[in-house]
């Protein structure tokens, strides 16, 4: 099979192509590995690791050959450079990680590569995940492979949506098969909307956050990124799990997701936020999400209107919860034990000038922001008002679920922007994740599936909650638009190729 | 301290003076020359979470779990460790199996 061709298959088609021998892991892993080249100018990888993908790749063959081949044995993937992985270089998108080399394994890596896939590098990200347009890496900017004009001479660079930009470039630029994303507000749903792939977000406790960067711990959440539901579904099933190392993870059985994928959403209640559809919402958002509504009802789903009162207090809540939380578990890097140190007069010297020049403009900003809703005198008014705010947010998805099974809204409220667009505006840029916080601060699992493509030729993205660890509803009814949507497009710059 | 002194403090916006004092609290150097800005962007940001205020919690607790769930617990035992080489192999200054720091005691 020539090149070009292996890196248009979805994983599933992969698994199959390699069970029967059509072709090697290590041929796939090649294929790959020419495509990531050629993407380069997307700047979507921080770290390539093309000898281990190949000595993975090899290994995968030979366990296939042995008749050892495990679930996602030989699938070629990237790896969001926020799980840190042994001995391979993890920087977080930050100057002040910027040559940190992890000595141990995350556990969803481990799982993943115990699981036979292959890793083909470590993907750009907003610093320490904190923005939705992958502006912020200390590596600069990644493009969205969907920004018009030539490959690599863009006549305008739009971004991927972030945190999770790199991962979802590279998946929607047929350079990866598949990435891990991790998602706190929206930073695997927005990124995977606006690049025109499939992002899923586990329920909170799904997936171990061991070894993942932290930023805001207890919404912090790995999940996968492929370009079919099917895919995620197929990667889900070996990062899930419990894990005795992540307090917060749910011991309970990991479902067979993708054999239990139907599309069959006969009788689903399909809840309709009418607090979803916010002032300004552009025309053809509140078409794509008519018709996911048709999509759903023709095939036998039983669309019906939900109310979420508070659904407008989830972003102010959460940009108290998160900065408050990033403001502690950013706390360790002082320049003493792993990371950058810039040296200075004397140890508080050290810890200032260190995090002074470690730091970019927005982590900065989120630290400042959590210090000062966390410091004395402000702690009752920001933090435990917003705590509340929050527990009425979950408990207004509660309230809805007792009348439907899952939610459907759109993932962002535009299509991709153009790189710089946003970028001297925090609140404006805060915006983007309006649809995808709520479930975040509920800890309710949550994907978004291309649905169309808008006016301008980008993507757009239709999202699905469930109920705590209702994966498989989720992900049936993620199955049943996308089979309606017929989305099959690839960046215009790749469709020639 | 109670909610009307909470209510009046967020209305405040923030100094260059505070931004200072927030700068050190979070060991964060930040140039003089970057309060000003920065004072105003938080502010900004302060301004726009106020609106959490309309919101009538009187009789919510506040969450303090994602998902419903009890802690674990587990025997206290030594697990992992001994590994002095592994834990210091990213240290910017090592002296013998310590992190090197200034001076901290005169």
């Amino acid at each position: 099979m020539a090149a070009p061709a292996l890196t248009r298959l979805t994983i599933a088609e992969a698994l199959d192509g390699l069970a029967t021998g059509a072709f090697s892991a290590v041929e796939l892993a090649e294929a790959h590995l020419a495509a990531l080249a050629a993407a380069r100018p997307l700047n979507a990888m921080i770290t390539e690791t093309a000898d281990t993908a190949r000595a993975m790749a090899a290994a995968s063959d030979a366990r296939r050959a042995a008749g050892d081949a495990r679930r996602l044995d030989g699938i070629p993937i990237a790896i969001k450079d926020l799980f840190c992985t042994e001995g391979v270089r993890t920087t977080a998108g930050s100057q002040i990680l910027a040559d940190y080399v992890p000595p141990y394994q995350s556990t969803v890596t481990a799982k993943l590569f115990d699981a036979g896939a292959v890793m083909l590098g470590k993907a750009n990200l907003d610093e320490f995940a904190m923005g939705s347009s992958n502006e912020t890496s200390f590596t600069g900017p990644v493009v969205n492979p969907w920004s018009p004009g030539p490959f690599g001479a863009w006549t305008r660079r739009l971004v991927p949506g972030g945190s999770s930009g790199g991962s979802a470039a590279v998946v929607a630029a047929r350079a990866a098969m598949g990435a891990t994303g991790t998602d706190t507000g929206g930073s695997i749903r927005q990124p995977a909307g606006l690049c025109g792939i499939v992002g899923l977000k586990p329920t909170y406790g799904r997936c171990s956050r061991w070894g993942i960067v932290a930023f805001a711990s207890s919404l912090d959440q790995a999940g996968p990124m492929a370009r079919t539901v099917r895919d995620t579904a197929l990667m889900l099933e070996a990062m899930a799990g419990f894990d005795p190392k992540d307090s917060t993870s749910v011991d309970r059985p990991v479902p067979e997701y993708a054999a239990g994928l139907t599309g069959d959403v006969r009788g689903l209640r399909v809840g309709i936020p009418k607090e979803y559809r916010v002032d300004g919402m552009p025309a053809e958002i509140e078409a794509v999400w008519a018709r996911g509504v048709a999509w759903l009802r023709d095939q036998g789903a039983e669309p019906l209107e939900v109310s979420l009162p508070h659904t407008r207090y989830a972003l102010p809540a959460y940009y108290i919860v998160a900065p408050a939380e990033a403001s502690s578990n950013l706390a360790r890097y002082d320049g003493v034990r792993f990371g950058l140190r810039v040296a200075d007069d004397g140890l508080q010297a050290l810890y200032e000038a260190t995090r002074g020049a470690g730091f970019g403009a927005e982590v900065r900003r989120r630290i400042m922001i959590g210090t000062y809703v966390l410091s004395a005198g402000y702690y009752d008014a920001y933090y435990l008002q917003a705590q509340k705010v929050r527990k009425r947010i979950a408990w207004d998805f509660e309230a809805a679920f007792e009348r439907c099974d899952v939610l459907l809204a759109p993932t962002a409220p535009s299509t991709a922007f153009a790189i710089g667009d946003k970028s001297d505006d925090p609140i404006a840029m805060y915006l983007n994740d309006v649809f995808t916080v709520p479930a975040s601060l509920a800890g309710l699992p949550g994907i978004s599936v291309p649905a169309a493509l808008a006016e301008d030729g980008l993507p757009l993205g239709l999202q699905l909650i469930g109920r705590p660890f209702d994966e498989p509803t989720v992900l049936n009814a993620g199955a049943a638009l996308e089979t309606a949507a017929e989305f099959s497009w690839a960046p215009p710059a790749l469709a020639v190729s | 301290m109670g909610t009307a002194v909470a209510g009046d403090a967020l209305a405040m916006s923030l100094d260059t003076t505070t931004v200072a004092r927030i700068a050190r609290l979070a060991r964060i150097k930040v140039p003089d020359s970057e309060h000003e800005a920065l004072a105003a962007e938080l502010s900004n940001i302060l301004t726009f979470v106020e609106q959490l205020n309309e919101v009538d919690t009187a009789d919510v607790p506040p969450m303090t779990s994602t998902v419903a769930m009890t802690l674990r617990r587990r025997a206290d035992e030594v697990t992992d460790g001994g590994d002095p080489e592994a834990i210091l192999g990213n240290a910017p200054d090592r002296v013998d199996d310590y992190f090197g720091v200034p001076k901290v005691v005169e």
